[in-house]
């Protein structure tokens, strides 16, 4: 307990500095940039009020979040709906492997921005094309995760599959999955990093409402302290979904 | 008509070379062992019997057929117990059991399983994960699961390494008691480190020597009659022949690889080989 108020109180410290440091930057060294004060009183309503729907843009920020929440959601189980199967492929067969490897090496490093257009010709809506973004660009680390996982299952446990003869499936959820469950895991949580990486990007350039819509709406209004405001959030967010995802990864590794 | 028989098996991995002409053939409800030095190649040869690795040369032939694959009537205790860390106990020896028996139904299984576990003696502990099992009761499970298909050819892999004394002694008569009260006659290949567990449970044994290119002693006769007590074998004077021959072939082994020196035959038989 002690050590948890030690950490607390040292990373509230860190806050502080940087914000000091915000402070300290903003109205001299950089002119436009909000200092935190300003930021606070014209951000107020959207926190204090955080479900309040005033118009299409105007909204509380839990609600904008949610809605990007809610886009990343669909994204993110599309990848690992597409992602894990992939992977398990990728892992158990070497021709396959073979086969599509370079191809996921190159199609890898492709950045949500390029492929967001492609998106909307191909579907010529925003949100279909937000999804297919998501779901290309965070379903790697779930794809070469499971692959690396069904790689590194031990042989002791496919030579107790093979002397006791299971079947197909029995093997698939007695032996394989159970064994690459962890990797699999972790695959998910990188996913999920990415997936609110690429929601910003995907949001912005298809304008529709979200953190990220809103941050370049009010960019475009020249309300600067929104943005700061949308930053923040999307830290915050993006830091208590790595953790619930940590949490249950944890779990995950103690049972 | 051997049941299971290695002919002039090689095997290498890569440049290291491991079990050069072996030669074994063991008939239908014989129990044969196999002592041998660490990383002589035991563990190889066992596998190359039941066929999940594959030999470099020569062939392994079961009921007269060659082997390709691990046998349906077969079944295995690995050295390394490998249960799946996932399951519990019972899980563990119930997977084997619905894989063997896949026509009877769920409670069956369970009884079946139940029942072998209850045989080594862990009828509390069925619960519980392998993680927290003492290594002696994880190669317990192991043991149940390999008894609990009720298989015809029994591969064990030093299947009573991690035992104390007494839970040793207790499930060497218990598998003594089984092979010799199975439906069907169990033919039975025993990896082991032990001279006297080998005299209490073997028909034959063998010595493997040392390797690179380790092969097979001729075979020691156990000609004592059954069920043994081993106690009783400490003093009896053909269990005392056997056990100077065994040593005897096991100093020869290590010797060809050092200088040459006295034979010492007459080393305390009845501890590890590898103090031998
Ligand atoms: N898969 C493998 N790849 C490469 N070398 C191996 C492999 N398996 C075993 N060996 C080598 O073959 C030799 C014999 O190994 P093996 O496991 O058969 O010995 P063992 O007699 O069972 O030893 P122990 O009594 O310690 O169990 C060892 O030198 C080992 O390093
Ligand atoms: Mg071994």
């Amino acid at each position: 307990m002690k050590s948890f108020l030690t950490s607390f109180a040292l990373a509230m410290t860190g806050i502080l500095c940087v914000v000091l440091l915000w402070a300290a930057l903003a109205g001299n060294v950089a002119p436009d940039l909000p200092s935190p004060l300003k930021t606070w009183e014209e951000s107020k309503p959207f926190i204090l009020q955080p479900w309040e729907k005033r118009g299409e843009m105007d909204q509380g920020i839990l609600r904008m979040a949610s809605y990007s929440l809610v886009r990343v959601a669909k994204g993110f189980f599309l990848a690992i709906l597409v992602g894990t199967p992939l992977g398990f492929l990728l892992g158990s067969s070497t021709l396959f492997y073979r086969m599509f490897d370079p191809t996921i090496q190159v199609l890898r490093p492709i950045s949500p921005l390029a492929w967001l257009p492609l998106g909307l010709i191909l579907f010529r809506q925003s949100e279909p094309a937000a999804l297919f973004t998501i779901a290309l660009c965070s379903m790697w680390p779930t794809v070469i995760n499971t692959m690396h996982g069904v790689r590194s299952i031990p042989q002791d446990y496919l030579n107790v599959a093979k002397v006791l003869r299971l079947s197909p499936w029995k093997k698939f959820t007695k032996v394989w999955l159970p064994a690459t469950l962890p990797y699999m895991f972790t695959g998910f949580r990188l996913s999920l990093g990415l997936a609110w990486l690429v929601i910003v990007a995907a949001e912005m350039l298809t304008g529709t409402p979200g953190v990220g819509g809103f941050l370049w709406q009010e960019y475009n209004s020249l309300i600067y302290s929104h943005i700061l405001l949308c930053i923040v959030t999307i830290g915050v967010v993006g830091f208590a979904l790595d953790r619930l995802m940590g949490l249950a990864e944890a779990k995950l590794r103690a049972a | 008509m051997p049941h299971i028989e290695l002919r002039d098996i090689g095997k290498s991995y890569g440049a290291r070379d491991v079990l050069d002409n072996v030669n074994l053939a063991i008939e239908e409800g014989e129990f044969v062992s196999v002592v041998g030095a660490s990383a002589s190649g035991k563990t190889t040869l066992l596998k190359i019997a039941a066929g999940l690795v594959k030999a470099c040369k020569g062939t392994v032939l079961l009921a007269s057929q060659p082997v390709t694959d691990f046998s349906p009537q077969a079944s295995i205790v690995f050295q390394n117990y490998s249960l799946l860390p996932w399951l519990s106990a019972l899980e563990n020896v119930q997977l084997a059991v619905e894989a063997a028996f896949p026509s009877q139904t769920k409670a069956q299984h369970r009884a079946q399983a139940e029942k072998y576990l209850q045989m080594v003696g862990l009828g509390a502990a069925i619960a519980k994960k392998p993680s927290q099992l003492s290594g002696g009761m994880r190669q317990r499970v192991a043991i149940a699961r390999a008894f609990a298909v009720e298989p015809s050819v029994l591969f064990l892999d030093e299947p009573f390494g991690a035992l104390d004394a007494l839970t040793r002694g207790t499930l060497q008569q218990e598998l003594a008691r089984m092979c010799s009260a199975a439906a069907r006659p169990v033919t039975t290949l025993l990896i082991t480190n032990n001279i006297d567990e080998a005299i209490l449970l073997s028909d034959r044994i063998v010595v493997l020597g040392r390797g690179p290119n380790a092969t097979l002693s001729p075979a020691v006769p156990v000609d004592l009659a059954r069920p043994r007590a081993a106690d009783l074998l400490l003093h009896d004077e053909k269990a005392i022949r056997i056990r100077a021959r065994l040593a005897e072939f096991l100093t020869a082994a290590s010797d060809s690889r050092r200088p040459k020196r006295e034979a010492q035959p007459s080393l305390a038989a009845n501890v590890p080989v590898e103090a031998a």
